[in-house]
């Protein structure tokens, strides 16, 4: 198991979903262990190592649509917040 | 699974199947095709969830029980449907045998989510058949499985279908009529402190032959990972375990604070491995997969047509409800009326007569009258839900619901309650979280229903000496609607930031690819519906309109008319007491019997101010409905003591304010109570959407007096 990742010290280079533009892809690096509802986005698949693709958000600017494991899947920007990508 | 005794032979000789599967992965499809007509739907005790149940013929010719699991993510559950699943799977609901059997349908085009909930399933020891649904749509992203490959991996058969076009059904049932092994000791790998925990955690058991078995291995995992899995402890008799399984899980966090995310993990790679083992994608597979989704797309969550699509589908929808809607009802309400005539014509006057005129066959009508309504709303809902539109509804809407508070996923709930309240309640069982569900159940009840529809139109027929326009009367009516929707907004975005605050979890939407909706799904989720509404509304409505009957009826005097009558009577006693209290919004001890007989059903205002004011009082016509427009000339004829007119415009648009505002409906009450197991919550309810429509109306009135109206 990895060392706790709260020393913000030596995060690797990294951004959060949220922040990238639509249409790019990604990889996941980790889902922060603060974030609500943690468990159920790592059991949708968003684990370390996934591939996703941040197709579009909703008309009024949010929720975003990804694209993970030959799915679509619907979350806030908020909680993609607190998922870490680097790019693909 | 272990026990404390050895395994006892089956009780029955029927095998038990359990069916289950991810959201959207065409199991209810599966079900139907498997069962026809032959289902029954019930509710797991204690829980409002759904118990479907079917039987079905095996290949042999024997029969069996096909139990139609909610549909999971996951057996950690996130709600009270994934809850009984899992349970349901461990053996552990009253009233529901451990199934035999269990066929976990696997979304072919969409494998390693699937599989997550498959592995769990097998890692349980429940013998196990995959049905490998949706195989033509992965063949056509261009994906190849290869099946053989796909069941030795798991150990367990694999049977290829397609629900929809009952494809691979026969195969299904032959394998079912097989006997069929407990799936191999198959066994996730753990991070190892995880695997650690889950050993000593072992030592802590009941003594038993199989306790270093995977099923137990597994079950433990799921407990330990799992805060609220106390439940289980106690239902497998494992008391006091509970305790031990806090302090695991505190080591774990300690040690290892990412140890779930390594568990979880941890599975997908055992997926990944095989999935890159039995498929073989073609290269271009991006290209293929959702195209037609996405051209789809392109119209339905574009920011302008996306929302002129959205607008128009809720226009239709509502305009079928008010105007299709219409017929049948119309027709529903002839034959009650004949009914009403015919049992008046029949049978001497007296106490049986009046109560089968007045109490039964009205209460029954006025249930059943609604019935065309339900009927095209779920329709609706059903075909959108199908199709996979209303996961695009909800994701496009989420943003404004979010924001008062509410879930993308309350803009179903919500919108159904615009023609009743009471399946609208019953649909917020779709939200996971208990705090965004209880908040839009709180709520509902503001959109305005169609039982109130004829109050309005009463008060707008009173409202106006000459007809008025079709567009004054639509122009109040919206208003009407509007204010009930604001108000239920306002008040879910209070309950979120006292009563029911907290971070509420991630919205976790699948989007799944749009699909042609099946006739018998959507039919039978419409009787479902329908037969659910019938039972839970119609007794309630049907007891009261007796008890409101009754009031109305006795104490007897030797009044010659109705009017007379119901002004003495009970139902006039407390229309009186009340009184005082109306007087303040401007109403009179009459209105305050049509506001006890509204408690049934809100239309029934109506027609009890028709029987206070006598319009069309001789007895022989008792079970008619009284035309809206006599009635309100009575309303507009109406005067206080001292001469003034009772029903001044102000005093119409506060019925209706009050109408829009208050919790009359004991049908929605009594489902508010089902779906929340408490009487607290119904009782809340009441009280605060009373008072606020109390306080709102004297507002209103008050304001309006001193404005000079």
């Amino acid at each position: 198991m990895d060392e706790p990742s709260s020393a913000a010290s030596d995060r690797p280079p990294e951004g959060t979903l949220d922040a990238l533009a639509p249409g790019s892809h990604a990889v996941i690096v980790r889902v922060d262990r603060e974030q609500p509802g943690l468990k159920r986005l790592l059991e949708m698949g968003l684990v370390e190592g996934t591939k996703v693709h941040f197709l579009r958000t909703a008309p009024l600017g949010d929720p975003m649509e990804i694209e993970l494991r030959g799915y679509r899947l619907s979350i806030r920007k908020q909680d993609a917040a607190h998922i870490h990508v680097r790019p693909a | 699974m272990i026990t404390e005794n050895p395994p006892e032979p089956p009780v029955t000789a029927t095998l038990v199947v359990a069916l289950i599967g991810n959201p959207n992965c065409g199991k209810t499809t599966l079900f139907n095709a498997l069962t026809g007509l032959r289902q029954k739907v019930a509710n797991y005790p204690g829980v409002t969830v759904e118990k479907k149940v079917g039987s079905f013929i095996t290949q042999h010719g024997s029969e069996a029980q096909l139990i139609d699991l909610p549909g999971a993510y996951s057996l950690l559950p996130q709600s009270p449907d994934e809850a009984v699943t899992r349970d349901v799977l461990l053996g552990l609901v009253p009233g529901t045998p451990r199934p035999d059997r269990a066929v976990c349908v696997v979304d072919a085009s969409n494998l390693e989510r699937n599989l997550y909930l498959a592995t769990q399933v097998l890692e349980l020891g429940i013998p196990t058949i995959i049905a490998l649904n949706m195989i033509d749509l992965a063949q056509a992203n261009g994906d190849e499985i290869d099946i053989a490959a796909l069941s030795s991996r798991l150990g367990v058969p694999v049977i290829p279908c397609n629900a929809t076009k009952r494809e691979g059904l026969p195969e299904l049932r032959i394998a079912l009529s097989a006997r069929l092994e407990v799936p191999p000791d198959v066994r996730v790998p753990l991070p190892p402190l995880v695997e650690q925990s889950i050993a000593a955690l072992t030592w802590e058991l009941p003594p038993s032959d199989d306790l270093h078995s995977a099923p137990v291995r597994a079950l433990l995992l799921l407990m330990l990972s799992d805060e609220r899995s106390d439940a289980i402890a106690d239902g497998l008799g494992w008391h006091g375990l509970t305790p031990r399984f806090r302090q695991a899980r505190a080591a774990l966090a300690e040690k290892s604070p990412n140890w779930a995310e390594g568990t979880i993990g941890a599975r997908y790679d055992r997926i990944g491995e095989i999935t890159s083992a039995v498929r073989k994608q073609a290269d271009d597979r991006s290209a293929s997969s959702y195209d037609r989704t996405d051209r789809i797309d392109a119209i339905l969550i574009h920011p302008f047509w996306g929302w002129l699509v959205f607008l128009g589908l809720m226009t239709l929808l509502f305009t079928s409800i008010f105007t299709i809607a219409a017929y049948p009802m119309d027709g529903i309400k002839w034959v009650f009326d004949a009914l009403g005539s015919l049992v008046t014509s029949a049978m001497a006057p007296g106490d049986l007569r009046s109560l089968l005129t007045d109490g039964v066959i009205k209460g029954v009508g006025s249930v059943v009258v609604f019935l065309p309504q339900i009927l095209i709303l779920f329709l609706f809902i059903g075909l959108l839900e199908d199709s996979g539109y209303m996961a695009r509804a909800a994701f496009m809407m989420d943003r404004l619901m979010h924001g008062v508070g509410l879930h993308g996923k309350s803009f179903v709930p919500l919108l159904s309650s615009y023609a009743c309240a009471v399946p609208g309640i019953m649909a917020t069982r779709t939200i996971e979280d208990p705090k965004d569900r209880l908040a839009t159940i709180l709520v509902a009840p503001f959109m305005s229903c169609s039982a109130r529809l004829p109050v309005y139109a009463l008060m707008i027929a009173t409202l106006f000496t000459v007809e008025a326009s079709a567009w004054t009367k639509g122009g109040i009516l919206l208003l009407m609607y509007a204010l009930g929707t604001l108000v239920a907004f306002a008040f879910a975005w209070l309950f979120k930031r006292t009563l029911l605050r907290g971070e509420p979890p991630a919205l976790v939407l699948e989007l799944p690819p749009y699909r042609r909706p099946s006739w018998k799904t959507v039919g039978l989720g419409m009787l479902d519906r329908a037969r659910a509404f019938v039972r839970r509304a119609g007794t309630v409505i049907l007891g009261l309109s007796i008890v409101l009957w009754a009031l109305a009826y006795y104490p007897k005097s030797d009044a010659k008319t109705r009017d007379e009558q119901v002004a003495q009577s009970y139902a006039g006693r407390i229309g009186k007491a009340l009184e005082p209290a109306l007087k303040p919004i401007g109403l009179n001890w009459k209105i305050g019997i049509g506001l006890l007989g509204a408690q049934a059903a809100r239309e029934v205002f109506v027609s009890t101010i028709a029987v206070v004011y006598a319009v069309g009082g001789a007895e022989d016509t008792d079970a008619k409905e009284p035309e809206t427009k006599s009635v309100a000339e009575a309303l507009r004829a109406d005067r206080w003591p001292d001469g003034s007119m009772v029903f001044t415009p102000l005093v119409c648009f506060t019925v209706m304010i009050y109408f829009v505002l208050s919790m009359q409906c004991v049908s929605t009450l009594a489902t508010v109570r089902r779906e929340t197991n408490t009487w607290r919550w119904p009782l809340f309810v009441f009280v605060y959407m009373t008072g606020f429509a109390y306080l709102a109306s004297l507002a209103f009135y008050q304001g309006g007096r001193a404005l000079g109206y």
